[in-house]
């Protein structure tokens, strides 16, 4: 391509060029990202630093400066290496069923997750087969579930987190433990369950016309037509949707963790680290569900490849 | 057995049961404690209620679906719901078998309505709107309906779930209240946020698009980072911004950016090889190419960004309260009425949240609507 080209048309590139690999671009992003996290943890951070030399009345040289902004006990922003060093220190250093081990609060915040992402996907898919079956349900239901993907559902995250609390430990005897559990499971459901509806009503209804058609000329039950053509073919919908809901259904066992004084979980974590300064603690809490959240995702995009590819699906 | 057989025996099922059920309504005792009180015995509006459920459930046996037919199902079932909920109070507790048959027959009576409704194919205009709008109102109307029943019949203790009657007078009553944890976290912290993080996704999207290499480095990271808790940083800007409303908006900035910034990338690369060789060929410049071609072709995914964010933006508010705040805001609302067991304000709160959410929501649809008029998806 000249340079007669007007610079903009350089996306226009042609189709048969092989497409380009995804590793460098993200590398170079990713570095990109930790050298302004540096840059950015020198300058939010130089205030503090420079208050503290002049306590003890020294005049820092640059390096003095950038050893203690990188290096500060409570710092505005600390830098990655810190929160490095702060996520390993907590995932190994301590036994995994000791409080102070990230192991163990992200146990129990990815306890809840699952147990919340299984239960409302199996009743979003529940809904979504009753959506697409009755029509009535279809015309009643469906807008208030669409309706629904508008409001901020988590809002009532602390209700649930505690009135179930108290349903539970108080009125069914439950343990504080599994009532909390069950609590947060229960909010990681509610918010799981509508995008498994949405994708699934979606999805079941993907089929072309055409192949319900040749179901009915094979005088097909509803159940056959069901699971040998709606469902195999809802499969992709089902698995981004999966994907979304994993994703959300973390948020709402961490939302979850906020409003009940739990000492266990990710958000518990975070809340206590905001409570007492400790930057580190959030900023290793953060990066922990951070990787939580991407490892879930990613498996869910795994088993999505392998399914599709054993059914000949795959694209 | 087939499910055409099915449906249309389903058809004529329901109001044999409404029957059964007006029958059991009027026999058996409204009030558990006291057997001598009948529906007959509930003087004009008893009778006026038995009249209209015979004749709906009769109507509906005997001719399915005409504009009769529908008019006295929706009469039957609101009125013997009126008489239901009107005797409610002094039922509490000790509700009769009775009175579960006659608000059972009514519900069963409305569902027959629901799905004679949506039998009718919809047509355009108007009349089409509001029939689309009424099945799920009727649905809506009748769980709030069942929740008044089952919680006051029940005596379900009101720090578990308070009934709507009593939640729309708390919402009623805590008008001032609302409007300024409204004005708090809605207009000031989720506007100001949503505006500046969709503004910036955008802005960089475009900067982005100019090179291909950090598009490619981008948009993994940015998919990524759309499936993050962000809400996650709410403590670290409540330690940078403070606990006002500016520490909500950096939250809302920073959970609205990626999604933003993703789908505006992939909306640029959205057009078709030849529409771009086209634009070549006029000998277009970059700048008009991306305003007369590639923005266009881009908008619906940008407004698909913009929608996700709608709902993003108030649960990275209302979240981002929760870890500190004035004494004002619907987090902070929400989180301290739930300490003091106050759950009919949150659910109050809960309602506004719910209403802001979908306004927010349906203005932007409105945009889009009249912005992307051209798109295949609105040419139906």
């Amino acid at each position: 391509m000249t340079t007669l080209v007007a610079p903009g048309l350089i996306a226009a590139r042609p189709r048969s060029l092989k497409k380009p690999g995804h590793v460098f671009p993200v590398t170079v992003v990713v570095v990109a990202i930790l050298a302004i996290w540096y840059v950015g943890a020198f300058f939010l951070n130089a205030q503090l630093a420079r208050d503290v030399f002049a306590r003890q009345k020294v005049e820092p040289t640059i390096s003095q400066m950038v050893d203690a902004t990188m290096s500060m006990e409570r710092p505005l922003l600390p830098a990655p290496h810190q929160v490095a060093t702060e996520l390993w220190k907590s995932t190994t250093g301590y036994a995994i069923n000791s409080k102070r081990s990230l192991v163990y609060h992200g146990w129990v915040t990815l306890s809840a997750t699952l147990a919340g992402f299984v239960i409302g996907t199996l009743l979003g898919l529940l809904l979504a087969v009753g959506i697409v079956h009755v029509s009535s349900l279809d015309k009643s239901l469906m807008p208030w579930v669409v309706a629904s993907q508008t409001i901020p559902i988590v809002a009532i995250a602390p209700m649930i987190v505690v009135v179930g609390y108290n349903l539970m430990n108080g009125q069914l005897g439950l343990s504080t433990d599994t009532s909390r559990f069950l609590a947060k499971a229960m909010i990681s459901t509610y918010l799981s369950f509508f995008p498994i509806t949405v994708g699934m009503v979606k999805g079941l209804r993907s089929p072309d016309p055409m192949h319900l058609d040749l179901m009915r000329t094979y005088t097909a039950t509803g159940w056959q037509a069901f699971w040998k053509l709606r469902f195999p073919s809802s499969l992709p919908y089902l698995f981004t949707s999966m994907q979304i809901a994993i994703a959300i259904s973390l948020v709402g066992a961490i939302v979850g963790e906020l409003p009940t004084g739990a000492s266990a979980g990710l958000g518990a974590r975070l809340l206590a680290g905001s409570y007492y300064g400790q930057t580190v603690q959030i900023w290793a809490a953060l990066l922990a569900a951070s990787i939580l959240a991407a490892v879930l995702v990613a498996i869910v995009g795994f088993a999505n490849r392998i399914v599709l590819k054993r059914m000949g699906m795959a694209r | 057995m087939s499910s055409t057989i099915s449906r249309n025996h389903r058809g004529h099922l329901q109001p044999w049961i409404a029957f059964l059920g007006l029958f059991a309504a009027v026999a058996l005792p409204l009030d558990a404690a006291n057997v001598e009180r009948l529906l007959p015995r509930e003087g004009l509006g008893g009778w006026v209620v038995i009249l209209l459920l015979a004749a709906a459930a009769y109507a509906a046996v005997k001719a399915e679906r005409s504009a009769v037919t529908a008019i006295l199902l929706a009469l039957a079932s609101s009125v013997g719901a009126w008489l239901a909920l009107d005797r409610l109070p002094g039922l509490a507790g000790h509700a009769g078998p009775g009175f579960w048959a006659l608000l059972l027959t009514s519900w069963l009576l409305a569902w027959a309505l629901v799905s004679q409704l949506s039998a009718i194919k919809p047509r355009a205009g108007p009349a089409g709107f509001l029939l689309k709008l009424a099945i799920p109102f009727i649905f809506g109307a009748w769980l709030l309906v069942f929740w008044q029943v089952n919680v006051i019949a029940l005596q379900v203790p009101f720090v578990l779930i308070p009934p709507p009657s009593a939640i729309w007078l708390k919402l009623t009553s805590s008008v001032p209240i609302l409007v300024a944890d409204f004005r708090q976290t809605i207009l000031k912290a989720v506007i100001a946020g949503y505006v500046m993080g969709c503004g910036a996704g955008f802005l960089v999207a475009i900067l982005v698009d100019r090179v291909p290499f950090l598009q490619r480095g981008l948009l993994p990271v940015g998919n990524l980072v759309s499936a993050l808790p962000i809400i996650g940083i709410a403590p670290i800007m409540v330690m940078w911004f403070g606990f006002d409303w500016p520490s909500k908006a950096a939250v809302v900035v920073v959970a609205t950016f990626f999604p933003m910034l993703v789908n505006t990338v992939t909306g640029l690369a959205a057009s078709q090889p030849m529409q771009r060789d086209l634009m070549r060929t006029y000998a277009a410049n970059y700048w008009q190419s991306l305003f007369k071609l590639r923005l266009p072709e881009a908008l619906p995914f940008i407004f698909n960004a913009l929608k996700i964010n709608s709902t993003l933006a108030l649960i990275a508010a209302i979240v981002a309260e929760f870890f500190g705040t004035p004494i004002v805001g619907m987090g902070f609302r929400i989180s301290t009425e739930v300490g003091r067991m106050n759950i009919d304000m949150v659910w109050a709160e809960i309602a506004v949240a719910a209403l802001a959410g979908s306004v927010f929501y349906g203005v932007i649809a409105l945009i889009e609507r009249a912005s992307t008029f051209w798109h295949p998806s609105f040419r139906t």
